[in-house]
């Protein structure tokens, strides 16, 4: 394979002209200085509002594009608040959750009838309960990362996906998710898999009519928890 | 007319010069009117498309020599035609870039070259017009004029200040006939498919008239009008601007036998 | 219809007589140009964002070997693979190597272009391993053993009565009495059967939208999701991508993915984006175990070279052919390959040769709508005009067409030669047209007349007229 990379790099250099050592290190320079900066380009104002605004926008979004949205207290609400969108949605109360402690440990004995199981999903599961790492307001956007308590096959396996996102998770832009997540898992070190959600899964292949429900989730709901917290900084980057 | 009007070469256009003269002295009226003194260089031909497209570089950078040594003494440039416009004004420069000789002159070519229209309402600030024209008309826009030079609005102004027209918004103005040059002989059936689409367009205004920037297209669209047996009378927007719509319109019969 | 470049005129001709086909392209036509329409008036930055991200891509190709390296580097700090493939056959014996190393039986695949670029599926099947294509679209035209006709909605030249009959055939475990009336009950039944084969894959193989050079990801866009089941169920994930997807950094990528879904389906982002990096990590509880990123050059490297690298900005949206009337006329299958549409018109020759995609860049009429939506703001029609400079240059033109270029440029620059013989022509023509005004045939003019009437010209040309009314007034 060292054959096939070594051709194609003298095909490359050689388009590109490369030779001259000063030109190399200007553009080694230049590679660097741009990986290091990671700038942005032009971000949506509709983006840039304080959190509550942003918090509001994120709902709108994910709504429009087939979502279902209900805020809820806190935490210690979300139980009651499943049981509800289970009833409601004509489903077995059976829920397969993400085994994160958050979730784990909230009061599922409040809400004896649903049967709780946690671990990555199993082709047979209709309902996952997983938390995020954010919620892109711009477009409605859950953004969620696999790790040892986010296997995500619970975020496509289940029919129906419920997701536990705290009103403090929500920024504006993608580019505020990708600082979010330098800021957990330092820089240049993603885990296997980052998830950018919106809405339940779709096709259009047939005569280009929406259906919801492809091979993802038919149903996407989000628990948005209205934590006091502080939400992310007024003063949000521009382009 | 004053020491200070404008000099404008008329860049005629080959279509013009030889299936529709009457284009050309329908813009020469418009421009006069606009205060301009018009003169028509024998030394031109053609702008070079047909050659430029067919991807022959070098028979184009010699009509575009000849373009330039025709053009360049005047103030302006004007052509009936946003594709012949396009042109010099969009290509020459990148044309004759490497051309030591040309490439300034080209470039300073390209600055003053407009099409008509535009150049009536953009460069001489005319807004207005002292035509009338009983009936409905239906405007095309022809591709090369809409999306190199921003020819779009100019027209449309113009026409609304014809006494007695009135103008139908013709949906997809903006998609193409299908005339293309040679494409529509090269590939007649994809070209008969689209200008089918866009006369059918057409009729579905219920407009008396067809009008257009360019005359190839016009030509393309009347053939496939004519060809269904269609009433729609189809002329270049100049000849309705100036007033000068006495000719039999383009395809029509005529009232009486030609002289030649 | 024949799968050649090479038919690309008598496919055109059996395209556009095809009814079927027409009510199908009708979608397209009102679909995509009005949603997209929609999109970009609803986000004011949008042309903003267009210009940043063609300057991305500028600035990637023109460092596109520090910006690989760089990539790799990171891809194996996270324990993946890169392996470079420089031609097509090189990259089908490395999906293949993977794949029996692991002694897969099925595969199951997102939708990747690069993929059939490289006949992969065949080669699959040919050596005993079952590919399963998962996109919906994708599956409806492996049922037909079709190629795409559209680069991201596979199917979009069938109608609903066509996917029904071909499921009836194929799905033969399925009682035959059910109903396939709604398109919901034909997603239903595709769910359903491919579910079973997701699970039961052993390697998953998705295509790249991007892959990002500061992270050593590789993102795929879906809206089915069928890419994520793919990619995370089997024990082997293999990504196969072309040269140019690579983009510097995660804010590059969320540049361009902005003008991305907006331009392909006027959606205001994918139902999925998703970020693959490397194999599971020590304590996941799902996902594969292996990564491998296939990196096939197959002609982009020569391509970066001249002047076509600006060809290699292409994301991939497909908003060109949704916007070229020629298109709309004939279909994606009439281009003969990968690739359909204006953006198929130029990397067609870039990839398989001009004299075998001859056709492809000379049907276009130049009309500049796909420029004018194109997110990466590519000249595709300067682009096609390099390829007809190509052909000239390499007497590929047809002989007749040089011919009569050369006599009519012979006369188009000797003006007064001109002026004589084109007085004399149009007079004829006139005379021949009578007062009717019009041809209705022509002797060499049968290209034009077969479908319409020549207007006549009116018989004198603009010189001659011009000459008289000078002499009378004196000027």
């Amino acid at each position: 394979m060292s054959a096939g990379r070594d051709a194609i790099m003298g095909g490359l250099r050689r388009a590109l002209k490369r030779g001259a050592e000063e030109s190399d290190a200007a553009a080694r320079q230049a590679v660097d200085r741009r990986l290091d900066a990671a700038t942005r380009g032009p971000v949506p104002a509709r983006a840039q509002v304080p959190p509550a605004a942003q918090v509001d926008l994120f709902e709108a979004m994910a709504v429009e594009q087939a979502a279902t949205v209900t805020r809820i207290p806190s935490l210690e609400a979300v139980p009651a608040a499943l049981a509800d969108y289970l009833k409601a949605a004509n489903l077995a109360p059976k829920v397969r959750l993400a085994p994160s402690p958050d979730l784990e440990n909230m009061p599922w004995d409040s809400q004896p009838l649903i049967e709780v199981e946690a671990g990555r999903a199993q082709g047979s599961d209709q309902v996952s309960l997983t938390g995020a790492v954010a919620g892109i307001a711009e477009t409605g956007t859950l953004m969620l990362a696999s790790g040892p308590e986010a296997p995500i096959t619970l975020n496509f396996l289940p029919d129906n996906h419920v997701v536990v996102l705290k009103a403090s998770q929500v920024v504006g832009a993608y580019e505020d998710g990708w600082d979010r997540l330098r800021e957990i898992y330092g820089r240049n070190a993603l885990p296997r898999a980052i998830n950018l959600i919106t809405g339940p899964s779709r096709t259009a292949d047939i005569e280009q009519t929406i259906q919801l429900g492809a091979h993802g989730p038919r149903r996407l709901h989000v628990l948005l928890i209205e934590d006091t917290e502080p939400g992310p900084r007024d003063d949000d980057d521009g382009p | 007319m004053s020491e200070t009007a404008p000099r404008v070469g008329l860049f005629v256009t080959c279509l013009v010069d030889l299936f529709r003269p009457s284009v050309g002295f329908a813009a020469v009226k418009l421009l006069e009117a606009a205060g301009c003194r018009v003169a028509a260089p024998r030394a031109q031909t053609c702008c070079g498309q047909p050659a430029y497209n067919a991807g022959d570089r070098h028979d184009t950078r010699t009509l575009a020599a000849q373009v330039i040594a025709a053009f360049e003494d005047f103030d302006y440039v004007v052509a009936p035609s946003g594709s012949c416009a396009a042109m010099i004004r969009e290509h020459y420069p990148a044309l004759l870039a490497d051309n030591m000789e040309l490439a300034a002159r080209a470039e300073a070519l390209a600055a003053k070259t407009y099409e008509l229209v535009s150049f009536l309402t953009d460069v001489r600030g005319m807004t207005g017009v002292e035509a009338a024209f009983e009936g409905s008309a239906a405007y095309h826009d022809a591709c090369s004029g809409l999306r190199e030079l921003g020819i779009h609005d100019q027209p449309r102004a113009l026409l609304a200040t014809v006494r007695g027209l009135s103008l139908k918004e013709l949906p997809d103005a903006d998609v193409c006939c299908g005339f293309g040059g040679t494409f529509c002989v090269k590939y007649p059936e994809i070209s008969d498919t689209m200008v089918t689409d866009k006369v059918e367009r057409v009729e579905q205004t219920g407009a008396g008239m067809l009008l257009a920037g360019d005359l190839g297209c016009l030509m393309n669209m009347a053939g496939k009008l004519q060809r269904r047996g269609s009433k729609i009378q189809i002329r270049h927007v100049a000849e309705v601007l100036a007033g000068m719509t006495d000719e039999p319109a383009i395809g029509a019969e005529s009232a009486r036998a030609k002289k030649g | 219809m024949d799968p050649s470049p090479r038919a690309f005129k008598a496919n055109a001709r059996e395209a556009v007589l095809d009814p079927q086909l027409k009510r199908a392209l009708a979608h397209v036509k009102v679909g995509f140009i009005g949603k997209r329409a929609k999109a970009v008036a609803r986000l004011p930055e949008f042309d903003a964002l267009r210009d940043a991200a063609r300057d991305i891509k500028i600035h990637t190709l023109d460092h596109l070997d520090l910006y690989l390296e760089r990539y790799e580097a990171r891809v194996t700090a996270q324990g993946g693979q890169v392996h470079w493939c420089p031609t097509a056959e090189d990259a089908r014996a490395a999906v293949l190597s993977i794949c029996q190393r692991v002694g897969a039986k099925t595969v199951t695949k997102g939708k990747s272009m690069i993929s059939e670029e490289i006949d992969l599926n065949q080669h699959l099947e040919a050596n005993g391993i079952t590919p399963v294509e998962t996109d919906l679209g994708e599956y409806i035209i492996q049922l037909r053993g079709e190629r795409p006709s559209h680069i991201i909605a596979p199917a979009v030249h069938l109608t609903k009565d066509l996917i029904e009959a071909d499921f009836r055939a194929h799905h033969r475990h399925l009682p035959p009495e059910r109903s396939l009336e709604e398109p919901r009950e034909l997603v239903e039944e595709a769910r359903g059967i491919l579910r079973e084969r997701f699970i039961a894959a052993d390697v998953g193989i998705t295509g790249a939208n991007f892959l990002v050079a500061e992270t050593g990801s590789s993102i795929i866009v879906t809206n089915e999701g069928n890419g994520d089941l793919t990619q995370a169920l089997p024990k082997v994930h293999i990504v196969i991508a072309s040269l140019e997807k690579v983009v510097p950094t995660l804010e590059d990528a969320a540049t361009i993915l902005r003008v991305l879904a907006r331009s392909a389906t006027g959606q205001e982002f994918s139902t999925y984006t998703t970020l693959s990096t490397g194999p599971k990590r020590p304590g996941d509880i799902d996902g594969p175990e292996e990564y491998h990123v296939i990196l096939l050059d197959n002609g982009r490297s020569e391509m970066l070279a001249g002047p076509f690298r600006d060809a290699l900005r292409c994301i991939r949206c497909g908003a060109c052919m949704n916007h070229c009337p020629v298109y709309h006329a004939i279909g994606g299958h009439a281009y003969g390959w990968v690739y359909p549409g204006p953006i198929g018109a130029v990397l067609t020759p870039g990839l398989i040769g001009i004299e075998e995609a001859g056709d492809l860049p000379n049907a276009s009429t130049f009309c500049g709508r796909c420029e004018a939506v194109c997110p990466v703001r590519i000249p595709l029609p300067k682009m096609m005009r390099h390829w007809r400079e190509r052909e000239f240059e390499r007497h590929l033109t047809p002989r007749a067409m040089r011919a009569g270029l050369g006599v009519w440029a012979f006369f188009a620059s000797r003006p007064e030669l001109y002026h004589r013989v084109t007085g004399w022509a149009m007079r004829l023509l006139a005379m021949l047209a009578g007062r009717k005004g019009r041809l209705r045939s022509l002797p060499l003019a049968g290209g034009w007349t077969q479908v319409r009437d020549l207007p006549a010209p009116q018989g004198r040309t603009f010189h001659a007229l011009w000459a008289a009314r000078n002499k009378r007034t004196g000027t």
